[in-house]
Order: structure tokens, then sequence, then C-alpha cells
């Protein structure tokens, strides 16, 4: 389960739509063994594609180093599909698996749909992405510019 | 000489859980070997079969990537400090 804040949602959305047709991709990072996600960090897709994302290195290198000094760790994962749904591909999970940050929620983002997108979590090891649902905290927008589009067994209503 | 050597989380089955762990090499390739003999499985984690980087594992020897730098022939110095961090990517 991903508790996250409604407005950190609606912030990794407008990354996804501002970069749209490309894949955005980002983090949000929170203080190390809270699994808590609390400081949205935007990254460069050094792809700049529509189909592929990589962070461009000399920034995440600057990024950990300001985490570290913190004493905050990744939390949450995102990237964005800007044509397919908000599920891994088989390279998110190969890719994440050998080599990944294997502590975060793996969020996707579809924005193949102009005025709603679907964000979906996943935890994503040995090749496996299992998904996840997501309780979204504090107050939403009176217009939700997302909507969380994890399977029905695992739905979590939320009460405002 | 001494490097210190920040290791990812993914990596730290390998070192005991620890994310600091030093070394020794005059390159790179020297200290990922020097490191491989008290970490064991650490090296094959980020260098090839062939004596390459792994295509989604970033190394930077102070704040280079060492891509730009002669990769595994990339020279060190004692108090050098490098960091190795996936590369977080993924497509279609």
């Amino acid at each position: 389960m991903l508790r996250i804040a409604h407005e950190l949602v609606e912030a990794v959305v407008a990354h996804a739509r501002a970069d749209h047709p490309d894949e955005a991709c980002g983090l949000i990072v929170g203080p190390e063994g809270t699994g808590e996600p609390r400081r949205h960090v935007p990254m460069t897709n050094a792809a700049r594609s529509t189909t592929f994302y990589e962070f461009d290195a000399e920034e995440w290198k600057r990024v950990y180093d300001e985490m570290w000094d913190r004493d905050e760790e990744v939390v949450v994962a995102y990237h964005s599909h800007t044509a397919t749904e908000a599920r891994p591909s088989r390279s998110d999970i190969g890719i994440a698996s050998e080599m990944g940050l294997p502590q975060a929620h793996y969020v996707l983002v579809t924005t193949r749909d102009p005025d709603i997108a679907e964000v979906r979590s996943f935890r994503i090891a040995d090749g496996e992405a299992a998904e996840e649902p997501i309780e979204a905290v504090g107050g939403a927008d009176a217009v939700q510019t997302y909507k969380f589009a994890h399977s029905p067994d695992s739905t979590v209503y939320d009460c405002h | 000489m001494s490097v210190e050597v920040r290791v990812p989380t993914i990596l730290r089955s390998h070192t005991g859980g620890q994310k600091v762990v030093s070394g020794s090499g005059d390159t790179l390739a020297e200290l990922f070997e020097n490191l491989d003999a008290a970490h064991t499985g650490l090296k094959a984690r980020i260098v090839t079969d062939e004596g390459h980087l792994h295509r989604f594992v970033n190394v930077y020897v102070n704040d280079e990537d060492v891509r730009f730098i002669g990769g595994l022939e990339a020279k060190l110095s004692d108090g050098d400090s490098v960091t190795i961090l996936p590369a977080v990517a993924g497509g279609m």
C-alpha cells in the first residue's frame, strides 16, 4: 500500500502532462527509514523519448548527494507512459529488478487520455511487478486531474 | 591509499547492509577487484564478464560520471569518493 498526499500525486501528474508526449520521470523522497513520501523531485528524462526514460546521470548524482546529506531515501520512483496503460513494461521490470530501487514504490502515470490521467503503484522485484493500492491523504482539489486505476480487488475508498 | 565507496540499496546485500565501504586501487577496475574480496559478488553486479560497466549502473568518481573519464580505467587518488547508483530507466 502506498500512502501519499493528494498534492504530491497532483504534482506528479502535472509533471507528466508538461512533458507529454515524452515520458516524464522523477522521485518522491522521504526521511530514511520512514517510507513516507514527502518531497517531490522532478527529474530530466535524458532519453527525451516518447517510449523510454532514463535519469540524467549528472542531475541524479546531485539529487542523490542532497538526499544523502539530508538522510533521505527514495520512497516513490515514477514515470509516465504517454500512449499505453499505467503498468510497468517488460523492460521497466527487467531493469528495476536487475539494478533498481528495491525499497521504492514504482508509480506509473498514463497521459494517453488528455483529460484524466491514470495512476497505479507497483512493487518490483525478481522480475515481477505486484500492483498495490494507493491511499491518497489530504484534501483533493475540487476537480481531480487523475484517477487511481488499481485492480478492483484492491480498491481503497477515500472519504472526504 | 583508501577510497570511500557509497553503495546503493540494491547492492547492500553484498556489503552486509553497509551504505559505505572502503577499498583501494589505482583505477576503478582495481578498486572493484579489491572490493570483491571482502564483498563477494559486488563486482559482477557492476562489471560485465567482458569487462565493461553494466548498461544500467552509474559510477561516479567524486562528481564525475566515469563514462567520461575513462570508464573502468579511470584513475583514483587517495581520499576520492566513489558513488554507485542504479541508472533508473525503463521503456516500452
